[in-house]
């Protein structure tokens, strides 16, 4: 499956899509970039005055890219037929340095193992300056079910 | 290895995946790993993939589909070690 096929079934739109491209992706990992916009609306409460980039969304930025492109990847590759959602069940990550808004941030995911459905990647963010922002450890389940 | 020691073996690996240490304390063949010891199945992978390294053995999708309870669990650990004596 092609980068563009894999981001044409991603389930989320704006202003929940944290994927522009997709540089990569193979049964190994996958790699991509996000430029966080300046004008995102929680850039008005995080914080008051002083717009950051929240953790939580440099978690779910590293989940699209590495996570779910991947989940997709594999599961889809493997079964044709099959329509692919990717539940995360955890993460473990820890952060480096902030992300300002209009930064533009690129994820690569390293697959640990993919058995039983579940998905395991060690993942990795860095700006632009190639200097690491954050990196951790995230899992999901690959379902045929949006819902379980 | 005999019931108890299995069992145990399957205590010392769940116990870092389950909140609810009573559940862990009481422990028998009819605990079940989701309602008993309120494990989600993410981790319930974890589990299966710990216990095929502890015990040298290799867990088809079949048989995880069925690992849901200490019993079954331990049947097809056995059903599992006793293949490999074979080879």
């Amino acid at each position: 499956m092609k980068p563009q096929e894999i981001l044409a079934k991603l389930p989320y739109s704006k202003p929940f899509l944290f994927v522009d491209e997709l540089l990569q992706i193979d049964e190994n990992g996958s790699t991509g970039t996000y430029t966080y916009d300046k004008d995102l609306d929680f850039y008005k409460g995080h914080f008051k005055d002083a717009p950051v980039t929240p953790g939580v969304i440099l978690t779910e930025t590293m989940a699209q890219i590495g996570l779910v492109c991947l989940g997709i990847y594999l599961s889809e590759s493997a079964n044709t037929e099959m329509k692919a959602h990717v539940m995360l069940t955890s993460t473990a990550m820890d952060f480096m340095k902030p992300v300002f808004p209009g930064e533009k941030v690129t994820v690569t995911a390293e697959k640990v193992y993919f058995r039983f459905k579940k998905l395991n990647c060690n993942v990795i963010m860095k700006n632009e300056a190639g200097e690491t922002v954050c990196k951790g450890n995230i899992s999901g389940m690959v379902t045929a079910k949006m819902h379980d | 290895m005999n019931r108890e020691e299995l069992i145990a073996a399957i205590k010392e690996i769940a116990s870092p995946y389950t909140g609810d240490k009573t559940a862990l304390d009481q422990i028998n063949e009819e605990t079940n790993f989701i309602t008993d010891l309120k494990i989600n199945s993410a981790n319930l992978v974890d589990i299966i993939l710990d216990l095929e390294e502890k015990f040298g053995i290799e867990i088809d999708n079949d048989s995880m589909s069925k690992m849901l309870n200490v019993k079954s669990t331990i049947e097809i650990i056995e059903a599992k070690l006793a293949e490999n004596d074979r080879k």
